[in-house]
């Protein structure tokens, strides 16, 4: 039994090494699922603030820009209330409830986020006690940016459209097919569109938007432009490139929008016995 | 390690490790060069420092970086295999009569030819680690060794260039 002992004393740094490695790997496991919230992340008080000082002091330098953005954006806005102000004699009529806004939506500033990795993740300014809740969206101006994963009190984590763990669902504007986007880990500008069948007539050029199937994005918010097309080497289906909207390397303002009847459709697809895979 | 020395390790580790995670932690050179600066914090222990300690501070360490990363244990894993293999690599290069009592094997102490030979193939290895965790069997593995050999040298001149502007004239003070 002593020698036992001994044997295993000599061997103490062998053992600790193997027990340290198994946790490092056990939490990049945990942290890498798609259900499980990590231990530790980013949205924790003392690195959240840590990372919004940082950001604050990083977003003085981009006034500028940002600014110009948002002027654009709200010309977009103004653009479309004077579409909708014709028709404002119909809103003194009691609306349906299929009228009903089924999506609200609130603004927050990322404060941190990983490029470089293959399981990319942003940090944001807003948590529970802003109403965050785990599943919204997140999408800015120029198109769609991740999921929000965990959430703290003042902070929430989202995964980037930048991880090899998001499928989003989406489709291609001009003919309406249906396929799911997914980061390849390669270059950040440069995503893949996946399940496109072979006699679907797609090119570059054309534009991919949120198809509105997953219930996290409405349809039609921009994801990119097509810039590649080629016979997959699985025979059924296309290999399509897709140039991302989003500049991921200047995130700042975004916004994250919930949809308010989540509930009832999961409720629904779990009576329909649908897994949702968002 | 007296008191002061313990001190001056802590603020120089808590420079490095803002350092990486508020500037180098979206930084690549050509989109393959990442650099972790950081790891230089766990190969500049003073070389009789016990391997459990080692372990132990380089698995701290790396999860300190994961949690402003939010990699789960990408970091810890890649700084615990650091500290394990360090002291075999540490003996491999000895040079002929052993090191002294307490060197710390850096820059100043050790000469550039046998510091990079000391850094560069640890550093190379902490890559391969990072990266085959972090892709997982997802892209292959002449994109891992590709990203890690250019990683490893950024990070190796940086930790150079750092040692050459900053510890020579403080090294009186430190």
């Amino acid at each position: 039994m002593l020698r036992i002992l001994e044997f295993l004393y000599r061997l103490r740094a062998l053992l600790l090494f193997v027990f340290l490695e198994i946790i490092a790997i056990w939490m990049v496991v945990r942290n890498n699922s798609p259900q499980g919230a990590a231990f530790f992340n980013s949205s924790m008080a003392l690195t959240g603030s840590l990372l919004k000082t940082q950001a604050d002091i990083v977003g003085f330098f981009n006034l500028a820009e940002e600014n110009q953005d948002l002027a654009s954006q709200n010309a977009e806005l103004l653009q479309q209330i004077t579409l909708l102000t014709p028709y404002d004699s119909l809103s003194e009529e009691g609306l349906d409830s299929a009228f009903r806004a089924s999506y609200t939506v609130q603004s927050a500033r990322v404060v941190g986020q990983t490029l470089r990795l293959t399981q990319n993740h942003l940090t944001i300014n807003k948590g529970s006690n802003q109403g965050v809740k785990e599943g919204m969206g997140i999408f800015n101006q120029e198109g769609i940016v991740g999921r929000v994963k965990s959430v703290s009190k003042n902070y929430a984590v989202g995964i980037s459209l930048l991880n090899t763990g998001l499928l989003v669902s989406s489709k291609i504007k001009s003919s309406d097919v249906f396929g799911s986007i997914n980061w390849d880990a390669n270059d950040p500008q440069f995503a893949k569109m996946l399940y496109i069948p072979r006699h679907v007539l797609a090119s570059p050029g054309d534009t991919v938007v949120t198809s509105g199937y997953n219930a996290i994005f409405p349809e039609g918010i921009l994801i990119g432009t097509i810039s590649e097309v080629a016979p997959a080497d699985d025979q059924n289906y296309l290999e399509i490139t897709v140039r991302l909207s989003t500049d991921f390397s200047k995130l700042n303002h975004v916004y994250l929008i919930e949809n308010t009847e989540l509930s009832e459709l999961d409720s629904l697809y779990q009576k329909a016995e649908i897994s949702d895979e968002y | 390690m007296n008191i002061r020395n313990l001190l001056s390790y802590l603020a120089w580790g808590i420079i490095l490790v803002a350092l990486q995670v508020f500037l180098f932690k979206n930084l690549a050179l050509f989109g393959v060069g990442l650099c972790f600066l950081y790891i230089i914090l766990i190969l500049h222990l003073p070389i009789n420092t016990t391997p459990i300690t080692l372990l132990l501070i380089s698995f701290g360490l790396g999860l300190v970086v994961d949690i402003f990363y939010d990699t789960g244990g990408i970091h810890a894993a890649g700084t615990t295999f650091l500290g394990f293999i360090r002291p075999l690599w540490l003996r491999v290069i000895s040079p002929t009569g052993g090191y002294d009592e307490g060197t710390e094997p850096t820059l100043q102490e050790m000469g550039t030819g046998w510091y990079l030979t000391y850094i560069l193939p640890l550093t190379f290895f902490f890559c391969i680690i990072f990266f085959s965790v972090d892709q997982w069997g997802t892209l292959g593995l002449l994109n891992i060794l590709n990203k890690s050999f250019f990683s490893s040298i950024l990070t190796a001149l940086l930790a150079i260039l750092v040692q050459a502007l900053f510890f020579k004239r403080r090294r009186g003070i430190l």
